[in-house]
Order: structure tokens, then sequence, then C-alpha cells
């Protein structure tokens, strides 16, 4: 174990409960398409953002004929405002490494990759060392856990520094040396990932949550969170509160319960998903954090009453100017359009009709830019814009 | 999926590490055969698997504009300009970039397609510096073209105001950045076409940049000055080092003697700066044009086209000969041609160890110089001070070339200036000369008119069937149409990347006279194998190096051809734009077709040639004489930058 100034607050996480190895020897004794089964209808979805149903992504993998096959962990975690990877990689990397394994055993691969955060590379000795302590117990390696033929190993992958080097795409170019810069989708990776072949990308958490299931089943897992959104979440919060850190929360949970439950209730508005995400008022604290309702990769930044909204749209504009790739026209320029837009705001100088054109270009940069990065910089911005309009107009 | 099979892909270099055989493709490639049906617009079609949703709509003659695609080129997908409508996906997709593998939907021009385009176009011109009218490329610019369809009527999001210093350290290539796009199709071809990397982007988001190593001046990179880029540009954030102010200035100057030599590519290509479809020669009608325009004389490249086989082919003769009958074991085979200065330049920073097997023949374009201001200036009684020599070329890297410090040998820069095809095309339009409805007229003597093997000079392969058309007759003493139906050695042409030929050599003739002081017999010729090779684009050249470098099947070659732009001289980075595949095809068609129509089709045989053995080089090829001024060495470069 790691230490690492992140605490979880208030509640116990699930993963303590979860000893090593238990969910590996359970998926090993099952047939493959019965570990795919299992992790689909627990319906399990992607903890990284995006939210797409890890089963269905593993079967897509599995499906292709082509070898050999990879399994990635995204330990990129870049979105601002997210850290409970970082929590996860220090205290049940355990965990994540099993997930790895049973997607390795579920898809057909042989290998795995951890791409670590360029910041975190304090973590790396320990991730190694957990390698090679399983190895030793023989949870990875050769003919693991005795089944014959069941070859995993796991390599950990420095970052390169960017926070598009999180989008998976841009991850298999920069594992693979390249500029990290998005490809285009289709292929999507897992018929043609890294080293163009097949490639499972998934999340610290949701590899995690993998091996949970095995051993708790999947009723267990779809009792808790909603019948879209299964399963306890991990959310990252911070900002203006009075207890940040790690929690555990069921999927559904409302605005308003989690700020209750972090000592956040006078805040003025919350900015879901980090900075790609959406900035939610407070009329809209009973809005449920799930993929139905507000969408999430667990940032939750609380945001106090004596906040300026200009200046959270300016940082968040500031980020994407610095962070886009620069590859497709609408994110390379539109965000310093949109940033310079803001700084007009802030100056009073924005015209009705400039911030008009600026809203028609940030629908364009939703629709029009090459990946997600581009497609969701403005959200922030354009919830802030619908939802704090006098706090905006007039200056 | 572009259709760039003489190109080469993209490599991952730790791919090699991990597993060496991995190509890039996608994989939809796989299942060949299968149909899909798709609508675009409203209209239904079934496409080939795979088909890109551009290549679609292509087919069915819809248009989808395109910005940072190129069919030589990878996929990018980046520029945006390209985005459709596709039935149930949330966001636009790049029809560039989308392979069908289902049913689909589309629709091309929707309301939010054309605010999309709408916008990129805006940001694209946010970021632009220069107005059409006094750019290079007004008239054949890409984004200029959709800004005019697509009514940009100002400048929505601000507009560049202060320029950024233009590079135009380099002889050939000029980088003027503030007319840049970021399309990276200039990145493109020097890493995946010419696999030179001398262009890269350079930082993120809006400091995006495209930038040398270091961001060092042009004129310092290991740059090989083949103008692929150029030619790839949609913009005019490249282009060829002009030299058509010095040329009128030498033209407008009573005092001075201006001749222009012409390449064989050119010819091929010029009628496209007229509206011509690409492949229409207008040879004859340009000389016309070029005299009207007050040059004084007219002079066909492949004159010492034909001269560059002769000394190119005695060299080789020699080098084999000390190499298979005296024993030398120092001696640098297989034999490199030395024609093209892209590839030269290229040898010279990539492969320095390997500078002895270049040919030490000069190109064609400098054994004219050499030749003009001696020869032609005793002959004509003129001073060679008051000759300008100017050379139309195909080629941005022949500016380069005529500059090197060496290309001297007359006492004189031997080549004053490199005009590309473009420039005069643009010189043409200066003059009002229309030259696709010119009169025909005739080269000048004392150099006379084309062979056929000069001429195909411009295509790959074209030096290699050359140099075995007179080898062949002058080692066996046979026609090589005896041998080759025709005479067309069609082994050695084709746009593949790599092509390796076997000659078999079965009996011997006597030895001609020009060679008589030089081998006393063919004997050690015969039964033999003439082993040789050609590749084009400097991304191949690659390929044939590194697999002589480990002893492979080139290593064992006799002569090698390299080129260093794609489909030869024609497909030059001085070429018009646009270039395809299907463009250098037709010039590559116009050129063969024309080497049949002309009586002599061997350079042995052009008379000119022999005459100027008999009048001026008179201790023959390769003799003292010619060494002075029809060879060269060359700088081992490597790869230190200044
Ligand atoms: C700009 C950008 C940054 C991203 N950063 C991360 C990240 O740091 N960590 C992560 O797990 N997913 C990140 N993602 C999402 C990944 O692309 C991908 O969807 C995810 O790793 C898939 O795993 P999951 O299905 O388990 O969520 C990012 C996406 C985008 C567009
Ligand atoms: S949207 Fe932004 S980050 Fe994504 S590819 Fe385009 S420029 Fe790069
Ligand atoms: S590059 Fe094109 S758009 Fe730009 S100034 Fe030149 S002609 Fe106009
Ligand atoms: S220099 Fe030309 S080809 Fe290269 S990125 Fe700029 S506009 Fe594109
Ligand atoms: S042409 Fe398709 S994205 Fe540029």
């Amino acid at each position: 174990m790691s230490t690492d100034a992140i605490k979880t607050q208030g509640n116990t996480l699930t993963f303590s409960a979860i000893p090593a190895g238990e969910g590996l020897r359970k998926a090993l004794a099952m047939p493959r398409v019965d570990i795919i089964d299992m992790v689909r209808d627990s319906k399990l979805k992607g903890r990284g953002g995006a939210g797409f149903p890890t089963g269905i992504k593993w079967n897509f993998a599995a499906a292709e004929k082509r070898t050999p096959k990879y399994v990635m962990c995204n330990a990129d975690e870049g979105e601002p405002g997210t850290f409970k990877d970082r929590l996860i990689l220090s205290e049940y990397a355990d965990l994540v490494m099993e997930g790895m394994t049973i997607g390795g055993r579920a898809i057909g691969a042989s290998l795995g990759l951890i791409y670590l955060r360029a910041e975190y590379a304090y973590l790396r000795k320990h991730l190694e060392d957990t390698i090679k302590r399983r190895k030793a117990e023989n949870l990875l390696g050769q003919n693991i856990c005795g089944v014959e033929g069941f070859n995993f190993n796991i390599m950990v992958a420095m970052g390169a520094g960017a926070y598009v080097c999180g989008e998976e795409t841009a991850l298999i170019e920069s594992l693979e040396g390249f500029r990290g810069e998005p490809r285009n989708r289709p292929p999507f990776p897992v018929v043609s990932g890294f080293l163009n072949r097949p490639s499972v990308v998934n999340n610290v958490e949701t590899l995690a949550w993998v091996p949970c299931i095995m051993v708790n089943g999947v009723d267990w897992f779809k009792s808790i969170g909603t019948n879209n959104s299964t399963g306890h979440k991990l959310f990252s919060v911070s900002g203006d509160c009075e207890k940040p850190g790690v929690y555990e929360f069921p999927f559904g949970i409302t605005v308003a319960d989690l700020l209750k439950e972090v000592g956040g209730s006078d805040a003025k508005a919350v900015q879901i998903g980090g900075a790609s995400g959406r900035c939610v008022p407070k009329k809209d604290f009973e809005r449920r954090l799930a993929f139905e309702d507000v969408p999430t990769g667990g940032s939750v930044i609380v945001i106090g009453p004596g906040r300026d909204m200009l200046d959270l749209a300016h940082n968040i504009m500031d980020f994407f100017v610095d962070e886009s790739c620069g590859q497709c026209t609408p994110c390379r320029v539109g965000n310093d359009k949109l940033l310079k837009g803001v700084e007009m705001l802030k100056a009073g100088t924005c015209s009705d009709e400039y911030l008009d054109e600026l809203k028609g270009l940030a629908n364009t940069m939703q629709v029009a830019s090459k990946c997600g990065l581009g497609q969701s910089s403005s959200v922030a911005l354009l919830s802030i814009i619908e939802h704090f309009g006098d706090e905006i107009h007039g200056r | 999926m572009a259709d760039n099979t003489c190109l080469p892909r993209r490599r991952a270099p730790l791919s090699q590490l991990f597993q060496p055989d991995l190509p890039r493709e996608t994989p939809v490639a796989d299942a060949i055969g299968a149909t899909i049906g798709v609508t675009i617009d409203g209209m239904e079609t079934k496409v080939p698997l795979g088909t890109t949703i551009l290549e679609a709509a292509k087919s069915m003659g819809v248009r989808i504009p395109t910005l940072c695609h190129h069919p030589d080129l990878e996929v990018a997908g980046i520029c945006r300009i390209c985005v459709v409508e596709v039935e149930g996906q949330k966001t636009l997709q790049a029809a560039c970039a989308y392979p069908i593998t289902a049913p689909v939907r589309i629709k091309t021009y929707s309301k939010a397609v054309r605010i999309a385009r709408r916008h990129v176009l805006d940001l694209l011109l946010s970021e632009h510096c220069g107005d059409c009218y006094s750019c290079i490329r007004n008239g054949i610019c890409e984004l200029q073209q959709l800004a005019e369809e697509y009514g940009v009527d100002g400048f929505r999001f601000g507009h560049v105001e202060e320029p950024v210093a233009i590079d135009d350290s380099s002889f050939s290539i000029v980088r003027d950045m503030n007319k840049c796009i970021r399309c990276r199709r200039c990145v493109r071809t020097s890493i995946d076409v010419q696999e030179v990397g001398v262009l890269e982007a350079m930082n993120r988001s809006n400091k995006v940049e495209i930038s040398t190593f270091m961001q060092k001046p042009l004129g310092n990179e290991i740059c090989i000055n083949c103008g692929q880029c150029i030619n790839r540009c949609p913009t005019a954030a490249l282009y060829a080092n002009p030299a058509l102010d010095q040329v009128w200035k030498a033209l407008d100057d009573p005092n001075k003697h201006v001749v222009i030599q012409t390449a064989p590519s050119p010819r091929a290509a010029m009628g496209e700066c007229f509206g011509l479809a690409p492949g229409t020669s207008v040879t004859y009608q340009m000389n016309t044009g070029l005299k009207r325009m007050g040059f004084d004389h007219v002079f066909d490249t492949n004159f010492t086209a034909d001269l560059t086989i002769i000394e190119e082919g005695t060299e080789l003769v020699l080098r084999l000969y000390k190499a298979l009958v005296e024993g030398e074991t120092s001696v640098a085979l297989p034999q490199f041609t030395s024609c093209s200065p892209g590839w030269v330049k290229y040898c010279e920073h990539f492969y320095p160890e390997f500078i002895p097997n270049l040919s030490t023949a000069k190109s064609p374009q400098q054994m004219f110089g050499a030749l003009i201001k001696t020869f032609y200036a005793d002959k004509l009684g003129l001073d060679p001070k008051n000759i300008v020599s100017v050379a139309l070329m195909p080629c941005s890297a022949k500016k380069f070339e005529c500059n090197r410090p060496e290309m001297v040998d007359s006492g004189y820069q031997d080549v004053d200036f490199g005009l590309t095809t473009r420039e005069l095309g643009k010189m043409f339009h200066q003059a009002g000369l229309d030259v696709p409805t010119m009169p025909k007229s005739d080269f000048d003597d004392p150099f006379g008119g084309a062979t056929g093997s000069g001429l195909i000079f411009g295509a790959t392969g074209g030096v290699m069937e050359s140099a075995l058309r007179t080898v062949i007759e002058l080692v066996t003493g046979r026609k090589v149409e005896s041998i080759f139906e025709q005479g067309d050695i069609i082994p050695v042409r084709g746009f593949e990347g790599v092509r390796y030929v076997e000659v078999k050599i079965p009996d011997v003739g006597p030895v001609p006279d020009i060679l008589k002081h030089l081998v006393p017999n063919w004997d050690w010729l015969k039964g033999a194998t003439l082993k040789v090779a050609v590749a084009h684009g400097t991304a191949n050249a690659k390929k044939v190096m590194e697999d002589i470098k480990h002893g492979g099947k080139f290593s064992h070659c006799h002569f090698i051809e390299f080129m260093a732009c794609p489909g030869g001289c024609l497909g030059g980075g001085g070429q018009p734009i646009p270039t395809s595949k299907e463009i250098r095809a037709a010039r590559a068609k116009a050129i063969y077709s024309e080497d049949h129509e002309l009586d002599i089709r061997k350079s042995y045989e052009n008379p000119a040639v022999v005459k100027v053995y008999e009048e001026f080089l008179t201790d023959g090829p390769c003799g003292h004489k010619s060494h002075e001024l029809l060879h060269t060495h060359y700088v081992a470069r490597g790869k230190h930058i200044e």
C-alpha cells in the first residue's frame, strides 16, 4: 500500500471488503463467455466519463479474431477535480489488476498496460511491486491460478503529461510513441487499438469493480444505484465544502444529498464531471447523478456563494485552450475564441450579437470536433451562460 | 481508403519493437468483396465495405469539400470541413475519415453541416494573415475557393494583421506560415511519403505550428528540397523559391544572351497550367512560346540526358570491369544514379557512407549548364559572362542544385536559374502567351531534338530503361527490339515503389569504337545477369538502402535508379498543383507515347551526342574533359543541423 494524502471521507469503500485473488479465482472457474455475460448483466458502465457498457465493450473485443489483443488501464486521470483513481491505485491496486486480468481472460489478451498519469510517477514503484507480488502469488504470469495456458502480464507505462492523453485513442497513440492526439473513430480500439490490434481501454475504477461483481454477484451490483446506472460510484469532491475527499455513493444520488454529506449545502452551483462537465445551478440540485440525468466521471466541484461564475468559466476555458491537442480546427481555434469571449464578458465588452455568435460556434465545436475534448469543452460555459445570465450580462 | 499503393504508409516505430510486421491499415480492408448500401442525400448506392463516405459520395457525383484530405496521404480527419450528418450519430462525422461498415443514411448539406463548415472556414481565416490578390496561390488556393463557395463575407472571429517572418532561407522552398491552415498535409508528406521528417506539428492547441526541427531555417535543415510538400499544400504556405523576376530581368537586358533548356516532364504538365487535361503534351508549342518570350535559344535537356546515359553507363561498365575482371575490391557497387538532386541530397544526409556508390556523372541540367558556357559559347563566339542559362524543371531541388558551390566548372555558375513548370506557366500568362494554341517549333541547334531515351527520364524507371537500351545494344551488338518488344523495357516501368529486374546478357558483340580505349572486349559479360532496381520516393529509397545495408538482394544489384519524387520527375515538386496518382499516370502516359513517336530512341544514337564527343569531348566518355565538365563530387552531410 502506498501512502497518499488523498483520503476517503465519511464512508468506507466497498473495495476494502474484497480480498485480492478471490474475484479472479471465481472468474477463472467460469467459461469466458460467462465472464462477459456477468459483466454485461451487471450493467456496469465505464467510470471514465463516457459511460459505455463495459460488458458490450469486452464482447466486441472478444469477437475480434485478430491477435494479440490488449487490455489497457486508463490511469491518466487528468480531468480537473478528479482524484479517485489515484486513491484506488494507491490502496486497491490489486483489484484494478484483477479487473485487467479478468478482462484479459474474457477477451483473450495476454498483456495489460497501465497508462499512468505523469504526475502519478510516485505510484509507479508501488504498482510494479504489486505486479511482482502478484506474479509470485501466481495471480499474474504463466498458467495463472493453475489454469493451463492462461498467461497474462501487466506493464506500467508513463503518461506523457497532456490531459488529452486520457482520451483512449490519444492514449494509444501516446503509448505507441507518437504525439498524444486522438485518432479517427471508427475503427474503435476494440477493433483496432494498440498496435492496430483489438484493445480494451477501461478506467481504473471500472476495472476495480469487476472483481467485486465476481465476488458479490450480479444481483448485488444491480441492487445498487438506478436501473440505468447500476452500482456504486466514487466521487472526487472538492471546492467550497467542509469535507473534500473521495466518497462512495450509489448512482442516482441527488446533488442536494451529496452536498449535505460533504458539507456544501450553501453552494450556488456545482460543476459536475470536471472541466468538461456541466455546471448545475442551485435550482437543479434535485437532479440525480446518473448517466440518464447528470452524467459524471466522478468529479464534483462545489461552487460557494461568493464565487464569480465568469471566473469559473474563465478558468475552464483557459484550461481547454491549454489542453486541446490542436489537431482539429473547431477545438484548436474555437476554444481560444470562447476564452476571448469570456474575457470580453468580464470586461463588459461582449455584445449580445457576438455572444450569440459564440454560442453558435460552441454548438459547432460540440458536433464537429474530432474527439470528446472539443465536443465537451464548451459544455460548462454554455450552462453558465444559460443559468447565470444575470451574473454575466451588464458588467 | 486512399488509393496510395505507390506510396508507403506511416510506420509505428514502437510497433516494430513488439510486432515487426504490423501494418497500420484499418482492419475493415480484411473483408474483401462485401458491399454495403448507403443513402446519400436521398440517393441510394452500394459501396465496398470500408469505403469512406467521401469516396462513396464522389462515386455518386456528390462533392464534399476537403482541406486536410489528400489522395496520396493517410487520412487525418482534422480540418473538419468535410463533416456530414450520419443518421443515428449525435455528432457530425468527417466524411474523409469515416469508413462505411454498415448501412448508413447520410446528409451532406443539411443546415447543421453548412453552419459547421462555415464555422470551420471562419476559424481558419481568423488565423490567416494575407490578402488573396497579392498571394502566389491566388486562383489555385483550396481555402480561397471554399471561402468563396461558402460565402465568407468578413472575419466573424477576427483576423491576424501582423505577419510572422517568412522563411526563405532555402534555395528551393519558401515557408510562409501566415498562410498555413495546419492541415498537416506537408507533415504527412514529409514523414510518410518521403520519410525525411523535416516538418512536424509543434505545440498544442492554438499554438500549434508546423515547424522544422528546433525551428531552424529550412535552408539549414536536412531537407532534400524535393518540394513534395509544396505540391500537397492547399494554400500558399509553401512554395518554390521564385526565380521568375530574375529571369524576366535577364530577358529584358539586351546585353544578355538568354538560353533555356527544358526538361522532359514539364512538357507533359504545362498544359495543366492552361486548363488542359493532365497528360496533354505541349512540347513544340512551348518552344514557340519561349522564343516569343525572348529566349535566344531553346534547348532540349534530353540532349544531356542522353549524355548522362553515356557517361553514367560508361562509369558503370568501368566499375564492373574493375570489380569483375581486375578484381579490385574497393569498387563501390551497386552504382546509384545521380540525376535527381533530391535523391542526391537524401543520400548525402541519410546514407553518407554510400556516397562512393553515387555516379559521379552530373545531372542532365548541370551537364547542360557546363556545356552551354563552354562548348556552345565557343561555337557561337559568345562571352560566357553574358550568357544567362535558365533551366525549366519539374523540380524545386534543381534550384538548390544549380546553386551548389561546386557547380561552376565552366568558370561561371553553370546554370543561373531553375524555373519550375508552375513559374514558367505564370510567365506565359504574364506575357499573354496562350501556349496550347501556339504553332509548333523545334528545339535549337547545336543540341537538337529529343531521343526517346532522354524523354523517358521524366518517369520513374526511365533512366534505367534508357541505360539498358544503350548498354544492351553496345554490349550485345543486337537491337534491343530483338529482346524487348518495340524496345519497351516494361519490367522497369510502373508505379510500384520498388522494382527489381534481372536482364540476361546471352551473347556479346564487338566493343564499339567509343569505348574501345576503356575495355578490350565484352567476354567477361557473356552469360552474365545484370541486376538492376528502381525506386521512387525517398521512403522507397530508404527501403532499398536499408536492404543494401543489411546485405539483402539489392546489395547484389549492379545499378539502381533512385528518384526522390513519387512517380519520378513527372511528379516533381515544381509541377502544376494538384497532384494525384491519376494525374501522375496521365503525365507518364504522355511521356511514353511521345517516346514511341520519335525516330531515335537510344542515347548513343543521338547525332548531337555523337558530335559533341567528336568535336569537344574528344577523349571520350569518362575521359579527362568530360570529368572536368560533366562529373562532380558530393558532400557527406549527415544529419547534423547547423
Ligand atoms: C479529453 C478526454 C480525456 C479523458 N481522460 C480520461 C481519463 O483521464 N481517465 C479515464 O479513465 N478516461 C478518460 N477519458 C475517457 C476515455 O476516452 C475512455 O472513454 C475511458 O477510458 C473508457 O473507460 P471506461 O469505459 O471504463 O470509462 C477521457 C476522454 C476525453 C475525451
Ligand atoms: S477536439 Fe480538440 S483535443 Fe480532440 S482532436 Fe480536436 S483538437 Fe484535439
Ligand atoms: S493562401 Fe489562399 S486564402 Fe490565403 S491569401 Fe493566399 S490565396 Fe488567399
Ligand atoms: S504548410 Fe501547407 S500543407 Fe503544411 S499544414 Fe500548413 S497549409 Fe497544410
Ligand atoms: S477533409 Fe475531412 S477532416 Fe479534413
